[in-house]
């Protein structure tokens, strides 16, 4: 909402000294979202006056063109003579006239100077140049009503202004208006306010032209008036006009202008039909299915059974509170016109402009609540204002449908606001603060029975009331108290977990790169995922921030993987990235649409419970992506590119950081090399997968090659991480060290091989370390050669030789019985 | 070394010269004072101290001498091996020294050779700055509560107050999951999950939730459909808007230094009433900008303040659907942008920085703690 300085001024009374600014201040600390003050003609100064064009002759010049000559009256009893090149004026017309000394708009000076071979005494100024229009084909003509000869013109047309542009919050719809802004703007100054609806007299009772309304749950209020005999060419006054352009509308005809501006000042969104187009009486009602109706801006819209239209025996003729149509639209040769003010539904006008994307000034403003009461005042300002500009006359008939409700009441403990605010407010103060706002309060007992104004649809509880005291006291005035908080348990473990996790991941050198979550399923066949993947239960988003990127991400990859190939186009070509977050998954059997509980009480558990199931499953998942060298080539030597084992190692340190050891076995998962994949277990359960990315899903992707990933569900991991870790016993007795290299064929893994060396060596295994692997023609084709070093150790005595090379033998025998693992050279 | 004889060694002895063992004493250290290096040093003991030295050969030569003459010659000879001992030993060490000084300086190294050999890793710092201002509330007695990302409309909406008509469940400012009518969105705040601790716990309950929200917005330098907030939530008896302005305030605090100034604005939320904006005190201009055309400050437009983000009383209707009883707890709240407080504490310039994922970008923040 733009508002004026000087239309405020016309209803609160504030200090003539107070600026724009000044009430933009006071203004925002009530509540009202100032975003900008608009100094308006601040560059205009010096005599501008209202003149009158007592003659003019016509003089052409050598350059081919023609000017006027004029002398011009301009109330000091001493006419001038100005020269002007505009043609759009006749002898008595009433102009502007910029005298010497006067700076127009853009910093323009005016000085007596000659030209065209007269002394031009001062400027004929066109709207542009007095910057309150874009007029600038002729001159500013005014009415002869508009003011008096030698009258500073810079204030009666609204040049010099500061216009305070209010972003309305949605609980404030009565500050969609000057009526509203200027009660706030009073309030701040505690100066007297005059309210523009106040003593206007609605008008009659006789019956006007018949109304209906078959939808009295969309529609309280409709009120009409017929307005006939109106001049088709009398223009809007030039104030008036200015007004409309300052609060940001663009002025386009008389009957047009006065709507906007009985709109802007009141609040009451108002609609005028060509009476002659109109058939028979008027009907309020839900649209029927199919039905058509082409609106003021064109389109052809094919209306909802849900949308309210007016309407008369030829069909709907608007769409009610959002937009008027086409056929009964007011047009140059209008005389007799129909002004009709209602009230709708916030909720049902909410619903028509999101169904027909039409946000319009009317809308916006039932939207957030019109005053029910406003209609018939509002309606015969605007009759009045047609009367007066446009030498019209009203019918006497008004038709006014629907019955107002009782006003509202609320009942308020007077001690809320002081146990909300944390300060004492004085109960005088607390009704007076009411009052401002328009509440009538009356103590009712231990209560305050207060009856909220029309205009409040916002105010309906307790602490509805609570903040109107607070915020005209001042939030400043609020105390500032630290609450202590019952003693808090921390964070909790799998918080804890979580943190560790990225901490121990950085700390290896990894870099975290959260990611949007949508993808596409094309990137699921770029990572080879099959049909019956859970990565394939998709959950859409209706309405995606990019249509090529419709779903929600079921794996974490797509995300860091293109992650990677930004850093990779940038420059940065060496990565170890990751990620944790959640991923979705549609969950099976899903109920949707999820239900619509109460809120007037607390759901029971089966209902909440009923909205978790419609929930897709969630799960946080981890997943790093490594490309390039993890160590560069340096003056220590060669670069260490990344391998499959680095993924691998990545998942074993993230979980193992917080006491979750993870299982390796070999897998073939896709986006995985079907020779480089591991899955990762936890308690013997598959909870992830890492490795060398398939060449195939390397070129899709457009990765470096050898690119390597892991991805890991991470809840389950910081579920079953330790608690409290328990303390080793030390041994302070001798290590023996044993190493025993096995011959096994290549097929056998690794694990395998030392899972089995510990199962046979039993309790003096202190550890088995893998320190070489060896395939070649000494041990044959098809095998290789594994070398540990057992180290073995008792809690309570030095080993002896027979005791460690028993032990040896017993590691070495459970190998050979599990794997054929045969010792070499022994 | 020589062991201890008492026996003739068939060696003939030479009669022993008190005046030759003075003069093999001078040779031997003379030698020793020669040795220029360890092998050298190694040799002069062996001739100078080995079982055939001069000396060696006198010490033996006293058991012929004449009783009464053997004290006299045994001490002479005693003194000179000790004094030649003693300078074998002196110099041995000298020449050691000498020998491991010379090592150490051939074994130096350029230490300032660059060795950037492990990558460096980091944290985002969107990820460190919420476990900060969790523990920033954790250390007031505070907890920590999470929730799903694909929220029902019901716990995102319904039970914050937030009617079905309200225009910020459109789809011009939601995303929602499957379909517009499935009950299912993005949350568009973590408020979703203040309203489930809620329901599952008896006040006082006081919680904050960082975590990933998200709107229709347009990603620029401003905006991003994916972006992180906190909220906080305190339900207890006897809450007021002072208690709710002291939180902030020492959240502000924390975040911003102990001399930032905060400013309680009205404004409006359906699910707190009375509510609030919090603004913060122009980091750039300090204020300097305001009504001075000359020295305007893009930062906060000329105003003074910057926006941080909104606040107030819970709405008794939010008490009532979480199941509280609004007539016997009161309960304050508080929502701020994780990115827009990174962007005032570190001077972020575009919002794509934050979600681009650059290792150059991140990096830095390594050193944040």
């Amino acid at each position: 909402m733009r508002v004026p300085l000087s239309w405020l001024r016309e209803h609160a009374d504030l200090p003539l000294d107070v600026d724009g600014r000044a009430v933009a201040a006071r203004l925002v600390a009530a509540g009202l979202e100032v975003e900008r003050v608009e100094a308006v003609g601040a560059e205009l100064s010096g005599p501008l006056v209202m003149g009158r064009v007592v003659d003019f002759t016509e003089e052409t010049h050598s350059n081919g063109k023609t000017v006027r000559w004029c002398t011009v009256d301009t109330g000091d009893g001493d006419p001038r003579g100005i020269v002007c090149g505009a043609h759009n004026f006749d002898v008595d017309d009433r102009v502007v006239v910029a005298l010497p000394g006067a700076v127009l708009a853009g910093g323009f000076p005016i000085t007596a100077r000659r030209t065209y071979g007269h002394v031009s005494a001062g400027m004929i100024c066109s709207a542009r140049e007095l910057g309150v229009g874009d007029d600038h084909a002729g001159i500013l003509v005014l009415r002869p009503d508009e003011a008096a000869l030698g009258a500073d013109a810079g204030e009666l047309l609204g040049a010099r202004d500061a216009v305070l542009d209010i972003a309305v919050t949605p609980d404030r719809g009565y500050c969609l208006s000057v009526r509203g802004v200027a009660r706030e703007a009073a309030t701040a100054y505690a100066v007297a306010y005059t309210d523009p609806l106040a003593g206007v007299d609605p008008g009659a009772a006789l019956p006007g032209r018949p109304a209906r309304i078959e939808s009295p749950e969309r529609c309280d209020r409709f009120t009409a008036r017929s307005v006939s005999g109106l001049d088709p060419g009398a223009r809007s006054p030039q104030w008036l006009q200015r007004r409309v352009q300052l609060a940001g509308m663009r002025p386009i005809s008389l009957p047009v202008d006065v709507t906007n501006y009985v709109m802007l000042l009141t609040g009451q969104p108002m609609h005028a039909f060509d009476a002659t187009k109109l058939r028979g009486g008027i009907v309020v009602r839900r649209a029927v299915a199919g039905e058509r109706l082409v609106t003021l801006d064109g389109a052809d819209r094919v209306l909802d059974p849900d949308d309210v239209v007016v309407a008369d025996s030829s069909g709907a003729v608007a769409l009610a509170g959002v937009m008027g149509g086409a056929a009964t639209e007011i047009g140059p040769d209008t005389t007799d016109l129909v002004l009709e003010a209602a009230h709708w539904d916030p909720s049902s006008i909410a619903r028509s402009v999101r169904r027909h994307k039409l946000p319009s000034e009317a809308s916006r403003r039932f939207e957030r609540g019109v005053d029910p009461e406003a209609a018939g005042a509002a309606l015969r300002l605007a009759a009045d204002l047609l009367v007066r500009y446009g030498g019209a006359a009203v019918e006497q008939g008004v038709t006014v449908t629907g019955a107002s409700a009782p006003p509202p009441v609320v009942e308020l403990p007077p001690e809320l606001p002081g146990q909300l605010g944390g300060r004492r407010y004085e109960p005088a103060t607390v009704q007076a603060r009411l009052r401002d706002v328009g509440c009538s309060p009356e103590p009712a007992g231990e209560l305050l029975r207060v009856t909220v104004p029309s205009w409040r649809p916002d105010l309906r509880q307790p602490a509805d009331l609570v903040e109107e005291v607070l915020r005209l006291e001042g939030y400043d005035t609020i105390p500032v108290t630290l609450p202590v908080a019952p003693a808090g348990r921390g964070l909790t473990t799998a918080q804890r977990r979580h943190r560790r996790v990225g901490q121990t991941l950085a700390g290896a050198g990894y870099v975290e790169t959260p990611c949007y979550p949508f993808i596409s399923a094309a990137v699921l066949d770029d990572l080879a995922v099959p049909a019956d993947d859970p990565r394939r239960r998709l959950v859409a988003v209706a309405n995606p921030p990019s249509d090529a990127e419709p779903y929600l991400r079921t794996t974490l990859l797509p995300g860091l993987l293109a992650a990677a190939r930004r850093n990779v186009g940038r420059g940065s070509a060496d990565l170890a990235l990751f990620e944790t977050g959640l991923v979705f998954r549609a969950r099976p059997g899903a109920a949707l649409p999820a239900p619509r509980l109460p809120v007037d009480r607390r759901p029971s558990d089966p209902e909440l419970a009923a909205l978790d199931a419609a929930l897709p499953e969630q799960p946080r998942h981890l997943a790093v992506v490594l490309a390039g060298d993890l160590e560069p080539v340096g003056w220590w030597g060669d670069a260490r590119p990344v391998t499959w084992a680095d993924a691998i190692a990545a998942l074993r340190c993230a979980a193992g950081s917080v006491g979750a050891p993870l299982e390796v076995r070999t897998a073939t998962q896709p986006p995985w090399h079907p020779g480089r994949c591991a899955a990762v277990l936890l308690d013997g359960h598959v909870v992830g997968q890492a490795g060398e990315l398939h060449p195939r899903v390397v070129g899709a992707l457009d990765l470096p090659p050898r690119t390597c990933a892991a991805e890991l569900d991470l809840d389950r991991v910081l579920a079953a991480g330790i608690d409290i870790v328990a303390a080793p016993r030390i041994s302070t007795f001798p290590v023996a060290t044993q190493d025993v290299a096995l011959i096994v064929d290549a097929a056998v893994p690794a694990a395998a091989v030392e899972e089995a060396l510990r199962a046979g060596a039993g309790p003096l295994l202190e550890s088995v370390r893998l320190f070489d692997v060896y395939a070649g023609t000494q041990v044959g084709a098809g095998r290789r050669s594994l070398a540990y070093a057992l180290r073995f150790r008792a809690p309570d005595r030095t080993l002896t030789v027979e005791e460690t090379t028993a032990a040896r033998a017993a590691a070495v025998a459970e190998a050979w019985r599990r794997t054929g693992a045969v010792a070499r050279g022994g | 070394m020589t062991a201890p004889h008492r026996s003739y060694q068939p060696v003939e002895a030479s009669p022993l010269n008190l005046d030759e063992v003075a003069r093999m004493r001078e040779s031997a250290l003379q030698a020793v004072a020669a040795a220029t290096d360890l092998a050298q040093l190694r040799d002069v003991r062996l001739a100078h101290t080995g079982d055939r030295s001069p000396l060696a050969l006198a010490n033996r030569a006293i058991g012929a001498l004449p009783p009464q003459a053997r004290a006299e010659a045994g001490r002479r000879v005693g003194e000179a091996r000790a004094r030649v001992a003693a300078a074998v030993t002196e110099r041995q060490e000298r020449l050691e020294e000498e020998r491991d000084a010379r090592v150490l300086l051939e074994e130096a190294a350029d230490v300032t050779l660059p060795y950037d050999r492990a990558p460096q890793g980091a944290r985002h710092p969107l990820t460190t700055l919420q476990e900060h201002i969790a523990d920033v509330f954790v250390a007031m007695g505070w907890e920590v509560a999470e929730g799903p990302e694909a929220e029902a409309e019901w716990y995102n909406f319904d039970a914050l107050n937030i009617g079905p008509d309200h225009p910020a469940r459109s789809e011009s400012d939601t995303f929602f999951v499957h379909s517009v009518d499935s009950g299912v969105v993005l949350r568009t705040h973590t408020s979703p999950a203040q309203a489930r601790t809620l329901l599952t716990r008896r006040p006082p309950v006081y919680v904050v939730c960082p975590g990933r929200t998200f709107r229709t917005d347009e990603l620029d330098a401003t905006h991003t459909p994916v972006f992180s907030q906190v909220e906080g939530l305190a339900v207890d008896e006897g809450l007021s808007m002072a208690h709710l302005r002291g939180t902030l305030d020492r959240f502000a605090a924390s975040m911003f230094g102990a001399d930032i100034a905060t400013r309680f604005r009205p404004s409006y939320f359906p699910f707190t009433e009375p509510s609030a904006e919090l603004d913060l005190r122009c980091f750039v201009c300090h204020g300097a900008s305001v009504g001075n055309p000359d020295a305007p400050c893009r930062t906060c437009s000329s105003e003074g303040w910057v926006e941080w983000g909104g606040c107030g009383m819970v709405n008794p209707r939010v008490l009532v659907a979480c199941g509280v009883d609004p007539d016997r707890y009161t309960g304050f709240a508080f929502g701020m942008g994780i990115e827009r407080t990174l962007m005032f504490r570190h001077s972020v310039a575009d919002m794509r920085d934050l979600v681009e994922g650059d290792v150059r970008f991140v990096r830095p923040f390594a050193a944040q703690s």
